[in-house]
């Protein structure tokens, strides 16, 4: 088999693979040291045929590495509890067990795995790195150009985090059905997390898709869920956007102005078709049910021009109602903008910066400049984009900025 | 899975102890105290317990150079300050959370949860 088709099959089952085998050792290093011999061992023994369940094989090949491994440090460490860890290893994972278990509990374990790396217990953007390298199995040299650090450094967190897991005693387990709203919500943000970072920053090193992807394996292992399938509908639509959010100097193209003919139209169909039911499956509906029915209206209009503003700004009442926030609340003014005139809008704006909401961020002064350039009040248009440009962390975002403030020069 | 034995966990409580209270809510705190107690008794979660006496008795050991140098106060001067534990026994974090959150200061205060490590 050519190396890139063994790359497919091994990312196409690594996450499940792991995931039983953390909870046959009990061991997240155990488990990730076994996967890899087993891979390399598939390597190998793949070359002239495919086993009909890939899964189970690596499952199968990393239980006997790690059950290996435990013998190994028994030998230099002689404690009762770990030849009783190794009875029980031996015992759980009985090879027509471990079969079964790979058959069965795969799905299982996968939400498990998810559920753990995203436990409340570890620090937000922890819950982020470990769930890339684990669920989305990503190298750890990737996550740490993610998150802008050496390699040396996250590795150093991955391990502190898995420590924590083992030595606090957080569980492998699938939350009970009185706090699985909560711990949904948890692993959503920290997917949204990967989205939203992914799609701000550099497209080159794109997470849009591990995040997009970890959305369709949440929906299948958790159907019915408004909030999962909203989000996932939400990101969707959003990326199905990307080939026109930027123009070949890598300049930011506004929803406005985009070439809409560049829009992906199989993410949008796969968007769309999950917008509804996300919607109806729950009330009040979850937010990213609501935000994904915004991004729909955007989807939906042919033109720019053809945009239903007035729904949007009745949904966006509808994201204020049940989720308040200041970034809600500006969209929505943004949105009235566009129904009820630039004046009105601006007033809104106005009153959240009075409040010192959004301080730090440069989307409220770009979002004023914005409205001032179209009411024709340059000088005050040209002051906001320069405070949006010392607020920027973005380079595409501040070459925008950039942009406006010299066609403002031109103009006056 | 591997059956583990339940986990000791500190359950370190964490609270102004300056706020004043009224004799009515003191009285409440207390019955909340004894009832929380109890339940954890009954459901052999239990391992012990004791209140600390304010921060003003406290006294701060550090050695440095083998010098043993004992300081007036408690080890950090905060907000909130350390005035009483729970030491329990619990399946996993999560169960232990779910005790922690029923101690009566942790709508007021806050309950640190630290596994023990069992020699």
């Amino acid at each position: 088999m050519p190396a890139a088709a063994l790359d497919a099959i091994f990312r196409a089952h690594a996450a499940g693979a792991l995931a039983t085998l953390i909870r046959l050792t009990g061991d997240f290093d155990l488990a990730e040291e076994g996967l890899q011999e087993a891979f390399a061992a598939a390597a190998v023994a793949w070359k002239t045929e495919t086993p009909a369940n890939p899964r189970a094989w690596l499952v199968q090949a990393g239980r006997r590495r790690a059950i290996d491994q435990i013998r190994r440090r028994a030998a230099f460490r002689v404690r009762q509890e770990t030849l009783a860890a190794e009875a029980e290893i031996a015992r759980q994972t009985a090879p027509e067990e471990a079969d079964e278990a790979a058959a069965a509990f795969g799905d299982d374990d996968l939400l498990r795995l998810i559920f753990t790396c995203c436990h409340p217990a570890l620090a937000l953007e922890t819950q982020v790195a470990l769930t890339l390298r684990t669920v989305c199995s990503i190298p750890t040299a990737s996550v740490a150009r993610a998150f802008l650090v050496s390699e040396e450094a996250m590795a150093q967190r991955l391990a502190r985090a898995k420590a924590k897991i083992r030595a606090a005693g957080i569980p492998y387990e699938t939350p009970p059905r009185e706090q699985l709203d909560a711990r949904v919500e948890g692993v959503l943000a920290v997917v949204y997390l990967v989205f939203t970072e992914a799609y701000a920053g550099d497209p080159e090193r794109s997470l849009a898709a591990e995040a997009i992807g970890l959305g369709r394996r949440l929906a299948a292992l958790l159907p019915g869920r408004g909030d999962i399938m909203g989000l996932l509908a939400l990101m969707l639509l959003h990326e199905a956007r990307r080939p026109a959010r930027y123009d070949a100097a890598g300049d930011v193209v506004l929803l406005e102005d985009q070439d809409r003919s560049l829009w992906n139209r199989d993410a949008i169909a796969e968007g769309l078709a999950l917008v509804k039911p996300a919607l109806t499956a729950q009330s009040p509906p979850s937010s990213y049910a609501v935000q994904a029915a915004i991004a729909a209206l955007h989807a939906e209009a042919p033109r720019a021009q053809d945009t239903d503003w007035r729904q949007i700004v009745g949904l966006y009442a509808v994201l204020l109602r049940i989720h308040p926030s200041p970034v809600i609340e500006l969209n929505h003014a943004a949105a009235l903008a566009m129904v009820d005139g630039p004046a009105a809008a601006l007033q809104r704006l106005e009153a959240l910066a009075a409040r010192g909401a959004l301080g730090g961020y440069d989307i409220l002064p770009a979002a004023r400049a914005d409205l001032l350039r179209r009411l024709g009040r340059g000088r005050e248009a040209a002051e906001a984009y320069r405070e949006a440009l010392t607020l920027a962390h973005h380079e595409p975002e501040r070459r925008l900025f950039r942009r406006r403030l010299a066609e403002l020069d031109r103009e006056t | 899975m591997l059956t583990e034995p339940d986990m000791q966990y500190l359950l370190l409580i964490y609270a102004d102890e300056n706020h004043a209270t009224s004799e009515a809510e003191g009285k409440a705190m207390v019955e909340a105290y004894g009832a929380f107690t109890q339940e954890i008794i009954q459901k052999g979660h239990f391992k012990g317990a004791d209140r600390l006496r304010p921060t003003s008795t406290a006294t701060t050991v550090r050695v440095r150079d083998g010098k043993t140098l004992a300081t007036d106060g408690p080890f950090a001067e905060t907000r909130e300050q350390l005035g009483g534990y729970y030491l329990i026994e619990a399946k996993d974090l999560d169960e232990a959370t779910a005790i922690a959150a029923k101690v009566p200061s942790a709508k007021v205060g806050s309950v640190e949860v630290r596994p023990v490590w069992t020699m």
